[in-house]
């Protein structure tokens, strides 16, 4: 079945891949929030952030041709937002390890990223402090799956949805939110 | 049930995929035992906590920056992409252009000289000062004759097609041709002519 927010925006995507870049630019401000904040998770800092988020949407105006609409759009972009996160944060392993005196320091760095980190007062539901500890133990998990535990908990995707996202089955899903679980508990069971 | 098996079946309950008997026995387990009640709670908190993680906003003027990065005209379907999604018309188009290719080649290659291919060239008589094929009156061809560079005078009978490519193709009222009569004049009907005989063969066959 589809919404009426799901026919306007494939109106809008049509549009789009017609050429008409008032509608792409529409498209970017239904978007950029969620895109942004999943990188900012995956990535964890402002800067990676916007470029991972920006970087996500020139690939989906240079791909909506390969767009298929038989999904969503909001599963399409989230799996070039966590492609692109993993990637990043892939090339900085190799940096890190290349330079020996910075290795190790990849858990630490986090923290001072995230000092600015500004919130809207209207979303202060945990204290700075525990923001950065939960913050902490997400980073603390492999990319792949933190980019699951994030599609699941903060974009609120469906299993299907993450499935179709990180193109894995299911049951490759299953494993790595109930190990992510496991993790994350371990990490944050004393707070 | 041992503890590890209820903590398998909280997974699930998690990912809200558990039958009623199963929730009842995670209830039942965890009355009574203190870790996996603790284990069940610490899970339950786990997620709430990353749920609760401040929901932080694209920064001003992302949309902006976006499309100032964007390339000026959007990048049509690349011929690869084509390519990729019509495999078939490619291997079709392609077939055609080799084929179109090696008959040209074989076209200027033979361009000047006459000569022609018939069987059962008994029943047949050339004129070579005239460039001249002639099947005489009475006398019977089974097959084609393709005369190149030259004309050809049916006066009998073809059980086959005739085909005259840079000439002429003349028949008396005694003449019975079973095929087709073709005259060839130019280097792209003769190519045609080629595809179209693959084309039948490939058709009849």
């Amino acid at each position: 079945m589809w919404s009426k927010l799901d026919i306007t925006e494939q109106r809008i995507i049509q549009e789009a891949k017609n050429g008409n870049r008032d509608a792409f630019a529409e498209l970017v401000d239904l978007y950029k929030d969620k895109v942004y904040h999943v990188s900012y998770r995956m990535v964890g800092n402002r800067q990676e952030a916007e470029d991972v988020a920006q970087e996500t949407f020139l690939r989906v105006y240079a791909n909506l041709d390969n767009y298929d609409p038989q999904y969503k759009f909001s599963t399409w972009i989230y799996r070039i937002a966590s492609n692109l996160s993993i990637d990043l944060l892939r090339k900085r392993k190799k940096n890190l390890s290349i330079d020996a005196e910075i290795s190790g320091a990849e858990g630490v760095d986090w923290h001072d990223r995230l000092a600015d980190t500004g919130k809207g007062p209207e979303e202060e539901v945990l204290t700075d402090e525990l923001q950065e500890e939960v913050q902490g133990a997400i980073m603390g998990l492999s990319p792949k799956y933190r980019a699951v535990m994030l599609l699941r908990y903060i974009e609120d995707l469906s299993l299907q949805e993450i499935s179709e996202a990180v193109q894995l089955p299911i049951s490759t899903i299953k494993t790595r939110i109930h190990r992510g679980r496991e993790a994350l508990r371990k990490k944050l069971r004393f707070m | 049930m041992h503890c590890k098996d209820i903590v398998r079946l909280m997974h699930h309950y998690l990912d809200e995929e558990v039958t009623k008997e199963e929730e009842m026995q995670i209830r039942s387990h965890i009355a009574t035992c203190q870790d996996c009640k603790r284990h069940f709670q610490e899970l339950k908190r786990t997620i709430a906590f990353v749920q609760s993680l401040s929901h932080t906003k694209a920064p001003e003027g992302f949309t902006d920056r976006v499309m100032a990065a964007l390339p000026k005209e959007r990048r049509k379907v690349s011929f690869f992409d084509r390519i990729k999604r019509h495999p078939l018309l490619v291997a079709a188009s392609l077939f055609v252009v080799l084929m179109a290719g090696s008959m040209m080649s074989f076209w200027t290659q033979g361009q000047e000289r006459f000569e022609f291919s018939a069987p059962q060239a008994q029943n047949i008589k050339v004129d070579e000062d005239r460039h001249m094929v002639i099947v005489p009156a009475g006398r019977t061809v089974e097959g084609d004759i393709v005369v190149r560079n030259g004309s050809i005078q049916v006066d009998g009978d073809v059980k086959g097609n005739v085909v005259a490519i840079d000439g002429e193709v003349y028949t008396a009222s005694t003449a019975h041709i079973s095929g087709e009569v073709e005259e060839i004049h130019e280097a792209l009907e003769w190519v045609w002519y080629n595809l179209k005989k693959v084309f039948n063969s490939l058709v009849s066959s």
